[in-house]
């Protein structure tokens, strides 16, 4: 049972802030995952969480206790770096048996706890060898067992799987999910990859310039992102943004992008929730998936021409000229033939979103 | 690997492998000089041209370890026969050892022998000790001025000992340390002591404080972080540390001279000053300076491993 709450923590490096007014509450068994891009202070912020690194203002509460005073050796956490930092001289059991001989444990049952361990990540074939005779994938999972092995209050992991090549990544992204599920901790997890928090995050906290974006579970922050900054964060394909302009045309409201002659139709209520933004200062934002194609015209489709072709393997990323804007639309595989094809493409309503060109605040208008 | 070789490269790599000999054999003659000469019977020690194939003996040895007399007369034939091998090369010489009672009485050179070893070590230890430290909290920690810090401590090396040595023998005087271990231990610790640091420095800037990091989080403090986790690792960078500031300690020359000259006094001042008057005896010299270059021989030996090791680290990636 372990609660983390961060409470108007700020940080300065010199007389840089890295850290803005930074409030958030971490359930128990939560799985949280900062996500930024790197200098927005997600790493400044774990470090601080796990007493590595002092913060200027602020409360850091595990279980309602404040132990921004605590050294780190006192917070009862584990870490997870990124670079494996395994100790070279002594074999994958001593490192693994390293946080308990910290303890006042018995030889023997610190023998039983990294057994155990290493059945659950499945290295008890690895724990006489050398870190340095391990592969990537293995030297993190003894990090992760090491920091596993005294049952931590809390887990902290410092893009523990970024230096792994690709294909290894995901093997090792589902089995933290796994073990996450398995031994149950709370988690505080840092990376840039949105992949990776979207696939493992109970929420996602974006960072950016050292301030909260936004705080919601993966499904949120990919449906109802706060502001342009995550709408473009979160997503593969990265979400088109255009500025906008909606007029009122014979009972559909017509949005407009980058000076098109023809519109796309949305229904006619989209004017009434924009409330006055409906011109200038409207930023409209769709996702490629958003973006309907097809080849003859049919009511709702404006006519576009086709200029870029990636293909993808299961899906096309087809970049079609509507004015002077490019927005690229999802395809089925090889549903474009070639660039400068004419196609029909429409919006499609339910899936945009608009934001305020000035802020980048979301006007949180989804139809 | 199948490489094709053009003659040029051929010629090349030979004139390479001529060059790497002829400096093999430049850096070495001196050493075979002086372990020759070391065993050689006197009369051939100055030799011209010199001998190279002789019956080695090892009568420069005892000279070495013994106090001697030139003889008026002969020695009486009875007391040379029940005389052990090793005095009997020395009435061979018209020399005799000198005695109390049945002791024989050692030279000085086992005594300066073993005040270089405990200054050399004793000073060794301290410089990369206090080395080690000082090093790990320039690498660790925040200091206000550290570059003006590391330039300071540098600077104490920028001056000839030379040029210091007079002005120190002065102060060693009124305060009492001179011919004193414990006056040149300080001394050489003061003289290692930034090279210690500089070198140290490098080593623990090499050592990523994720380490200790990871450490600190698992529960351990800082100092136990450091025993444990970082001079383990900085192992290799210690070990070169304290040859380098050995072989310095050990071969220092001009403050020895000038600070010591009785009880404290290290070997490197003392063999030459046995040379004496008269007809110079090389071969005991020789024998002197011989056995002087076998602790470094054999400390750098011993450590041969940690220096060639390298400063890479395995388990690392960034």
């Amino acid at each position: 049972m372990t609660q983390i709450e961060l409470r108007g923590i700020e940080k300065f490096f010199g007389a840089v802030q890295v850290i803005h007014n930074l409030n958030l509450a971490i359930a128990d068994n939560e799985f949280i995952v900062l996500l930024g891009q790197s200098g927005c202070g997600k790493t400044t912020t774990l470090r601080a969480i796990a007493g590595l690194e002092t913060i200027d203002k602020g409360d850091i509460l595990i279980d309602g206790q404040a132990v921004q005073h605590l050294k780190a050796a006192d917070r009862d956490i584990a870490m997870v770096f990124q670079s494996f930092s395994l100790y070279p001289h002594m074999t994958v059991f001593e490192n693994i048996a390293f946080p308990l001989r910290a303890t006042r444990m018995s030889s023997s049952e610190v023998d039983t706890s990294v057994r155990e361990i290493a059945r659950v990540l499945r290295i008890t074939d690895l724990l006489d060898k050398r870190p340095s005779a391990l592969s990537g994938g293995d030297m993190q999972r003894v990090a992760i067992g090491r920091a596993l092995v005294r049952r931590p209050k809390a887990m902290l992991m410092d893009e523990p799987i970024g230096a792994l090549d690709a294909k290894l990544r995901e093997e090792m992204r589902a089995e933290i999910k796994r073990l996450h599920i398995k031994q149950g901790s709370t988690t505080i997890y840092v990376t840039h990859d949105q992949i990776e928090a979207m696939s493992l995050a109970d929420r996602i906290v974006i960072m950016h310039e050292g301030f909260i974006q936004q705080v919601g579970t993966p499904d949120e922050v990919y449906s109802h992102p706060a502001n342009l900054f995550v709408a473009q964060f979160v997503g593969s394909p990265v979400m088109n943004i255009a500025e906008a302009s909606v007029t009122d045309q014979a009972g559909a409201a017509s949005v407009t992008v980058g000076g098109a002659p023809t519109g796309f139709e949305f229904p006619r209520e989209l004017l009434s929730r924009l409330n006055g933004h409906s011109n200038g200062g409207l930023t409209l934002g769709i996702r490629p998936e958003g973006v309907l194609v097809r080849h003859d015209a049919a009511p709702g489709y404006v006519p576009v021409e086709a200029q870029i072709i990636e293909p993808l393997g299961s899906f096309d990323i087809v970049d079609l000229k509507v004015g002077s804007k490019m927005l690229r639309a999802r395809t089925k595989a090889g549903y474009v033939s070639g660039p400068g094809e004419k196609v029909h493409a429409r919006i499609d309503p339910e899936q945009a979103h608009f934001f305020d060109t000035a802020s980048g605040k979301s006007l949180g208008v989804r139809l | 690997m199948a490489a094709v070789r053009t003659s040029s490269e051929v010629a090349l790599n030979r004139v390479a492998i001529a060059a790497v000999l002829i400096a093999t054999l430049v850096f070495l003659a001196p050493i075979y000089w002086i372990a020759s000469t070391a065993f050689k019977p006197k009369e051939l020690a100055v030799s011209v041209p010199p001998t190279v194939l002789f019956e080695p003996e090892v009568t420069p040895f005892v000279r070495l370890f013994t106090k001697r007399v030139q003889m008026q007369k002969t020695v009486d034939p009875q007391v040379y026969e029940a005389a052990p091998w090793w005095e009997k090369r020395i009435y061979d010489g018209g020399e005799r050892v000198l005695k109390v009672g049945k002791d024989v009485q050692l030279s000085q050179y086992p005594n300066r022998f073993m005040n270089s070893l405990i200054v050399a070590v004793v000073s060794t230890v301290l410089a990369v000790g206090m080395g080690t430290f000082t090093a790990y909290g320039f690498s660790r920690f925040k200091i206000a001025g550290e570059a003006d810090l590391l330039f300071f401590i540098l600077s104490t090396r920028m001056l000839p000992p030379v040029v210091v040595a007079i002005p120190m023998f002065l102060m060693y005087r009124a305060v009492g340390l001179n011919d004193s271990h414990i006056g040149l231990i300080i001394l050489y610790v003061a003289f290692n002591l930034s090279f210690s640091v500089w070198l140290m420095k490098g080593f623990m800037d090499e050592i990523p404080k994720e380490y200790e990091e990871a450490a600190l989080v698992d529960g351990y403090t800082r100092m136990q972080a450091f025993f444990k986790i970082v001079l383990p690792e900085a192992a290799t960078g210690i070990a070169a540390t304290a040859v380098f500031c050995f072989i310095t300690a050990w071969n220092e020359y001009a403050f020895a001279l000038i600070m010591t000259n009785r009880r404290a006094q290290t070997a490197p001042p003392f063999i030459p000053s046995q040379i004496g008057s008269g007809l110079p005896d090389w071969t005991t010299i020789a024998a002197g300076t011989f056995l002087f270059l076998l602790p470094v021989a054999i400390f750098t030996f011993l450590l041969r491993n940690h220096l060639l090791r390298g400063v890479t680290f395995g388990a690392i990636r960034k």
